[in-house]
């Protein structure tokens, strides 16, 4: 059928059909805390990841259909590891893979059929907090570096906000965390208590030799997260060093 | 082949490779990157391209391993580097430590250390330490046209086992043959007169602190005897490299550590220049 579409009506067209594939996902938040950078997303599964290690100092935070940003997160792991072994770990940075995934998701949107309904959030460490880069890459291929924390997925313009009123860049982790989890579960308007069980938390850890990246799973995040709520309930900001 | 790496995105490869392991991958799309790449195929005595790099002791102790090597590299009768690092912490409960052509070795170790990071990236768990030692092996046996004109490398590689609560001691031929070894065993040019010591120091309930002790009688043991290995060095203060692995983590000696244990083998030589005896009964 060869019908005439407008390019303007084209785009229109493949952005509202990527911003509805990413609303209907759950969000995920990353922010800065008193000793690195947190990374919490809305997810049951254990195993099908949001949140990565991309390499040292980099982690990868994702919203939308999981293949499609798996693909992605495989890619930067490609590159940086290729890059970091062709000239030095140091050599591989946050906004080279920014700008990878940019361009991929570009590409991806301008000559493809079908954009790819993801989000990606791609996070570096520095050695002191000004030294961190927190990038946000579209389904489009626009990439903003944002300041402090960003919010992407479902409705991050709800979380964001949430996330907004209660940012604090010298938090400690457990109130990171709280801040977090309490901006995630403003979602779609609904308030719902977010449980270890359907968290998925990882930091990159300034302190930390090597690799910046891990986990926080099991019983440690129960702890931590009931230590936010305390800490909260007494008013404020807690200044509790996490262990 | 890389054109396109700032501008237009990535080849193809980086988000189609079926594979999850970094040396599959870069042979696909950079194999001038992997080691030993583009020397020649036919060569006559190569040998003296690159310097030896020579002794690795290592031993297990209750709940670890211990790995130490020396720091000399030698070319013919010379000393090529005096501060040389054979020790390579490959993940964080594994090391690698090389003999053999060094400027080979270094690279094998690199490409090594990026592959198990690269496959616990993938796929999102680590190998199993016999995967971790499986695959070195592979990567052995890859470099044995270069090993066949004289560029012979071979590692040790030593873990900690999480799923026996042990560490364990992997040696391998220069086929890529791989050799589990019970307690303690040695590789490079002074590895004889090594292994000899550690096999009169050894007892199975050496604390870390004594384990380390016993690398390092042996190192020097190692050095008394072939010119190839370089003794502590207290004027230069170039000591030996002591790395530890535990069920936390891995762990390489601070250098004043080493300096101290390394200066009472010194002294202890200087009262019995052949070191400590073991009993006879």
């Amino acid at each position: 059928m060869p019908f005439y579409v407008a390019p303007e009506q084209q785009m229109k067209d493949k952005a509202d059909y990527a911003r509805k594939g990413i609303a209907r996902g759950r969000s995920a938040v990353v922010l800065q805390y008193e000793g690195g950078i947190l990374l919490v997303a809305d997810n049951v599964s254990r195993t099908l990841h949001k949140i990565s290690e991309l390499y040292d100092r980099i982690a990868f935070a994702a919203v939308g259909r999981y293949p499609e940003f798996e693909n992605l997160r495989l890619m930067g792991v490609r590159f940086a590891d290729v890059r970091g072994y062709q000239y030095d770990r140091r050599d591989v940075s946050g906004r080279q893979l920014a700008n990878i995934y940019a361009q991929t998701l570009g590409t991806v949107f301008s000559e493809s059929l079908k954009p790819w309904e993801v989000e990606i959030v791609v996070a570096e460490v520095g050695d002191t907090p000004d030294g961190d880069e927190i990038y946000r890459i579209t389904f489009d291929g626009s990439i903003v570096d944002e300041q402090g924390f960003v919010a992407v997925g479902g409705s991050s313009e709800q979380v964001s906000q949430a996330l907004k009123d209660r940012f604090a860049a010298d938090a400690s982790l457990a109130a990171a965390l709280d801040a977090a989890t309490r901006a995630l579960s403003r979602e779609n308007g609904e308030e719902r208590e977010l449980e270890a069980a359907n968290l998925e938390v990882a930091v990159l850890e300034r302190s930390r030799d090597h690799r910046k990246f891990r986990r926080i799973q099991g019983p440690r995040l129960v702890s931590l997260l009931e230590e936010g709520r305390g800490g909260s309930a007494a008013g404020g900001s807690t200044t509790e060093d996490d262990a | 082949m890389f054109e396109g790496f700032e501008g237009k995105g990535l080849p193809a490869s980086f988000m189609s490779a079926g594979t999850s392991s970094f040396t599959e991958f870069l042979r696909e799309v950079r194999p001038e990157l992997l080691p030993g790449h583009g020397l020649p195929a036919q060569g006559i005595a190569a040998e003296h391209l690159t310097p030896d790099a020579t002794t690795i002791v290592a031993l297990t102790f209750p709940g670890g391993v211990l790995i130490a090597g020396d720091r000399r590299a030698t070319q013919g009768n010379m000393i090529a580097n005096r501060d040389m690092e054979k020790l390579f912490r490959t993940d964080e409960f594994s090391a690698v430590a090389i003999a053999g052509s060094a400027g080979i070795g270094i690279e094998l170790a690199r490409l090594y250390q990026v592959e198990l990071e690269h496959y616990e990236k993938m796929e999102g768990r680590s190998l199993s330490l016999e995967g971790k030692a499986n695959k070195l092996s592979q990567m052995v046996r890859g470099n044995l046209g270069m090993a066949m004109q004289g560029f012979v490398v071979v590692p040790l590689f030593v873990g900690y086992d999480e799923n026996h609560d042990k560490g364990r001691v992997f040696s391998y031929d220069a086929t890529g043959g791989r050799y589990e070894e019970q307690r303690y065993h040695s590789i490079g040019s002074g590895s004889v007169f090594a292994r000899g010591s550690v096999k009169k120091l050894y007892r199975e309930d050496l604390g870390e602190s004594d384990a380390a002790k016993v690398a390092l009688e042996s190192l020097y043991d190692a050095a008394d005897d072939d010119s190839a290995t370089g003794g502590p060095d207290l004027h230069r203060k170039i000591f030996p490299l002591v790395d530890v692995i535990t069920r936390d983590g891995h762990r390489r000696l601070p250098t004043d550590e080493v300096a101290r244990l390394a200066t009472e083998v010194v002294q202890g030589r200087a009262v019995r220049p052949d070191g400590p005896t073991a009993p006879l009964a």
